[in-house]
């Protein structure tokens, strides 16, 4: 490991503006580590050390110049979810193999303006639709992490398992992802890292290809929470490109975590505590608990009837949306195409999707296309957003007695490749804690807590108010305090 | 006026007609890009990110075009609804490169309404509105280049419609196409769709339905794509007495789309119900619901021009028209610039006769139309004024009023030329009264003793002898004075 990659971002940062090293030689040292790396975790799909370079020499260029960008010179994996310029953007899915966009995604491109410069595209599950990071065409990504008691590859959790590894592995400072019912909670819990997920309409959503329109929304992962704040203040703001970015000014978020949170009421969902939780996941909670008790702030109990439909209302509304945002995928314009004998149109549509989408993308396409189809509408689509607005009452009842929520993230630590892969609703059953806030729109971050028995990472999760991030970054920075998480994954010699 | 009955084997029957028409807003770029909406652009010339249906990229409403169907919900004095909903309709096609048209389904931006058509007697019919919404338009297939692949053009992938629906209140094919007529001039007048039918602009589908008169509503047939007044009125007619011949040879008729074929002037089946597309209709979570105030509907409402139905009322009332020559002015853009740009100089009514009877006759018999009159306004306004000046009669105007329409040369040119200027001297007039007294003393002893019908006699000399250029008027009161 290179003393360089195990710098916080905020270290890097800092040491870059004091010219202790140049980006170059920063940019440098990430970009060994993921060349030696990598062809094990498989946690990029697309390397771009060349441009990585060539972008830390312009940063050199700026600080010297004092007129470095919030993110000058740093280092970062972007999710291939994100559209690129001119850089393969796939999706994970083979449909959009090769495929180039000639534009930018709004978040990227506001990465780029503060000076950040791309190591690569992250590995994710295809299209986003996953928790394990197993079903991307570009293969599964591995989990830094191994367990004490085997050698098994783990998964990193997903979707977005490429950026969470990476981060985690120390092949770049931070990492974006996006989160649909816990793409970002889920992997950084198992990967032992810091992820947040922002209030929906907090980033814009221009450029990123969509799974479910209505719960899509863009994060951060980085190895603390200072780190995920400031990438996430980087990242947020209004676009006139996307009618659903809020107008809302964004804060600060570095400026948020101030250390103090006496007299703040953290809200604990007695619906959180289901069925076979695990003793490790319940103790970890209770060690959260106390932890935020001795900070000052006052734990109240409190009641989310709904929860226990959230996942039901989750594989009904994200599907369905799904179905209709991969209609695009269509073989005519871009991407794979597969061309029948017959000339036939259908069998073109047919043998394109066919053959570009896995097993999973294809579920999801058939359920919601099934949900939204004449006479099961009113069953499935429709019932479903009326429970998602109970859902959503839930939170906004909790929040007239607490300021922010506290639950586990996962119900269980990594689990073993192929684990979960007979069993479609098992895999699902991960995003138990995630998915309630998604259908609400909320903003929530995991953070490393604890090692399982196992020695595997354990979160917690943070679930705020609608647009204040700043108290969940808050409470996650005392939070983070007192775990004092100082574990390292294996996997990879860090 | 009489009912329209199609006669069959069995007797009577009525034919039961709703529109659905397409408008193309007039807007410089589409309903939810950027892109430029230009006519006649080489293929795929007009195509952003966002038409082309690219990964990540979103739709954003265009503003203006919200204005301009509020505006042409307010001229068909219909109910503006302060929220409606965009959704996604759901099918797969080359030219729909999203796999999704956005459209509005169960809320959209114009609820009920109501519009009145002229009928030729000169009374009124109501034909209810149900809806307008919002819709984009889908891109152009083209298979006509190449035998082996089919050519897509997206720069009408995007576009600004409104679809108006009436109700089924419309009873004939003449009915129909005054409806069609009247929404035209509706949306022309409020500048929101320059309703040109050849362009494409505006598009109609016709629900074609017959009933024994009194019965319930028969089923219906949907034609598509009927792309003109007079292809409309075939279409129907034909496709009345298909399901006319069906149901009395004891058959059933299918709800079903079908093809106009303006070639064979018949209708075809297009896609049957059972092969009817489950369109999957959801709220499109890209767009958030589409909200305003009373006070911005109010604001458009304060700019609206006077609409025909106000026109009509006005010309009837203030100019003193009759109901048949206000509605015939008011019934096109173009016709009631013209009148009124005329009529501001003139006498109205003077104007409206020499529009209505003159202008149009002469424009039908050369099928024109009255943008391509070759008898401008301004020249119009010359002749009035040389009528209204006495400078010539009424009836040396309508040779000159031929004469221009020829030749394009403006009235006064024709009068100098021609000298057709009117006698309004009156010692010339009065040399020539008393010529023909002079000449003919025995008609004047005649009228004197109380034969007054002979007072025609000696005007027509008169004019006879002027080369009808003395002053009827002046003739008139001279003579009388004379023969008295």
């Amino acid at each position: 490991m290179s003393e360089l990659t195990n710098l916080s971002l905020a270290e890097a940062r800092d040491a870059l503006r004091a010219k202790k090293f140049s980006a170059k030689e920063l940019t440098q040292a990430y970009v060994t580590a993921v060349e030696q790396h990598n062809p094990k975790l498989n946690a990029f799909i697309t390397v771009t050390s060349e441009q990585a370079i060539k972008g830390a020499e312009a940063s050199d260029k700026k600080i010297a110049a004092g007129q470095a960008g919030a993110l000058e010179g740093i280092p970062l994996a972007i999710k291939d979810l994100f559209c690129t310029h001119n850089v393969q953007t796939t999706a994970g899915s083979k449909i959009l193999e090769g495929f180039k966009p000639q534009y930018e995604s709004s978040v990227t491109e506001k990465l780029w303006a503060a000076g950040a410069n791309m190591l690569g595209k992250t590995n994710l599950d295809e299209f986003a639709m996953g928790s394990s990071n197993t079903t991307s065409y570009f293969g599964n990504v591995i989990n830094p992490w191994r367990a004490k008691d085997g050698n098994k590859d783990l998964v990193p959790g997903g979707s977005s398992g490429g950026s969470a590894a990476a981060v985690a592995a120390r092949l770049c400072l931070a990492a974006t992802g996006t989160d649909t019912g816990g793409s970002i909670r889920q992997p950084a819990s198992f990967c032992g890292i810091v992820g947040i997920k922002p209030t929906y309409g907090r980033c814009s959503r221009y450029g990123t290809i969509a799974f479910a329109s209505s719960l899509d929304q863009a994060g951060m992962f980085a190895r603390n929470v200072r780190d995920a704040a400031i990438t996430q203040t980087v990242i947020s703001g209004h676009d006139p490109k996307d009618s659903t970015s809020s107008p809302k000014a964004t804060p600060d978020f570095e400026k948020a975590l101030t250390g103090n949170i006496k007299g703040l009421k953290i809200g604990v969902p007695k619906e959180y505590r289901v069925d076979g939780m695990s003793s490790e996941i319940a103790d970890l909670w209770d060690k959260g608990i106390k932890w935020l008790k001795e900070a000052g702030a006052e734990i109240v109990d409190i009641s989310l009837p709904h929860t226990k439909y959230a996942l039901a209302t989750y594989y009904i509304i994200a599907p369905a949306e799904a179905s209709s945002n991969l209609a695009r995928y269509d073989g005519i314009r871009y991407g794979l195409r597969v061309t029948p004998e017959n000339g036939a149109l259908n069998e073109l549509y047919c043998k394109t999707r066919a053959a570009g989408f896995g097993k999973e993308v294809k579920r999801r396409i058939m359920i919601g296309t099934y949900v939204l189809s004449a006479g099961y509408y009113d069953a499935y689509y429709k019932k479903a957003q009326r429970v998602r607005y109970l859902i959503a009452q839930d939170f906004k009842d909790a929040y007239t007695k607490v300021d922010a929520i506290l639950t586990p993230t996962t119900p269980s630590a990594a689990f073993a490749i192929g684990e979960n892969s007979k069993d479609p609703i098992a895999m699902y059953l991960n995003d138990v804690f995630t998915v309630p806030t998604s259908l609400a729109g909320l903003p929530a971050i995991s953070l490393p807590a604890g090692l399982s028995a196992n020695g595997l990472p354990l979160g917690l999760q943070i679930i705020g108010k609608a647009f204040d991030e700043e108290t969940v970054f808050r409470i996650a920075g005392v939070m983070e305090e007192a775990a004092q998480f100082k574990a390292v994954p294996q996997g990879v010699g860090v | 006026m009489s009912e329209y009955r199609v006669k069959g084997k069995t007797g009577d029957w009525e034919v039961i007609l709703g529109l659905e028409v397409h408008a193309q807003i007039s807007s410089k770029s589409k309903l939810f890009s950027g892109a430029p909406n230009d006519f006649g652009s080489e293929p795929n010339e007009n195509v952003s990110l966002v038409d082309a249906g690219m990964p990540g990229m979103l739709p954003v409403i265009n503003e203006y075009c919200i204005e301009q169907a509020v505006r042409t919900g307010l001229g068909l004095k219909a109910h503006i609804n302060l929220r409606s909903v965009f959704d996604r309709k759901n099918y797969f096609y080359p030219d729909l490169p999203q796999g999704y048209q956005i459209s509005q389904f169960l809320d959209p931006i114009v609820g009920k309404g109501i519009m009145h058509i002229d009928m030729p007697d000169g009374t009124t019919r109501d034909i209810g509105i149900t809806r307008l919404h919002l819709e984009q338009d889908a891109g152009k297939s083209l298979h006509e280049n190449s035998n082996k692949y089919s050519y897509i053009d997206l720069n009408r992938a995007g576009i600004a419609l409104m679809e108006i629906v009436s109700e089924p209140d419309l009873r004939s094919p003449e009915e129909a196409g005054l409806y069609l007529k009247k929404l035209r001039s509706i949306v022309r007048y409020l500048g929101t769709c320059d309703g040109d039918m050849e362009k494409g602009s505006m598009r109609c589908d016709v629900n074609v339905s017959v009933r024994k008169p009194g019965d319930v509503l028969g089923t219906r047939c949907e034609i598509k794509n009927v792309n003109s007044v007079r292809f409309m009125i075939k279409a129907i007619e034909f496709e009345a007495a298909r399901q006319i011949e069906i149901i009395e040879n004891g058959g059933k008729i299918d709800q079903e789309t079908r093809l106009f074929d303006s070639t064979t002037g018949e209708t075809r089946t297009m896609r049957s119900k059972e092969d009817a597309h489950d369109y999957r209709y959801f709220p499109d979570p890209d767009l958030l619901p589409l909200e305003f105030t009373q006070e911005y509907v109010d604001k458009i409402k304060a700019t609206l021009p006077e609409l025909p139905d106000d026109k009509k009322a006005r010309y009837i009332k203030d100019l003193g028209l009759s109901p048949y020559d206000a509605s015939v002015l008011v019934a096109d853009h173009a016709t009631t610039h013209f009148f009124e740009t005329v009529a501001a100089k003139h006498n109205p009514k003077l104007a409206s006769n020499w529009i209505t009877a003159e202008l149009f006759g002469r424009l039908n018999k050369a099928d024109l139309e009255i943008d391509a009159s070759p008898i401008s306004t301004d020249k119009m306004s010359g002749l009035l004024a040389l009528i209204e000046d006495n400078t010539i009669s009424g009836k040396i105007a309508k040779v000159v009023f031929d004469k221009m329409f020829e030749s394009g040369k403006t009235a006064a040119q024709i009068v100098d030329e021609e000298g057709l200027k009117q006698v309004t001297d009156t010692g010339a007039i009065e040399k020539i009264i008393d010529d023909i007294m002079a000449a003919n003393p025995d008609k004047v002893a005649e009228y004197r003793s109380g034969k007054d019908k002979l007072f025609a006699f000696f005007i027509g000399q008169v004019m006879k002898v002027s080369g009808g250029k003395a002053n009827p008027n002046l003739v008139n009161e001279l003579l009388k004075k004379k023969l008295a």
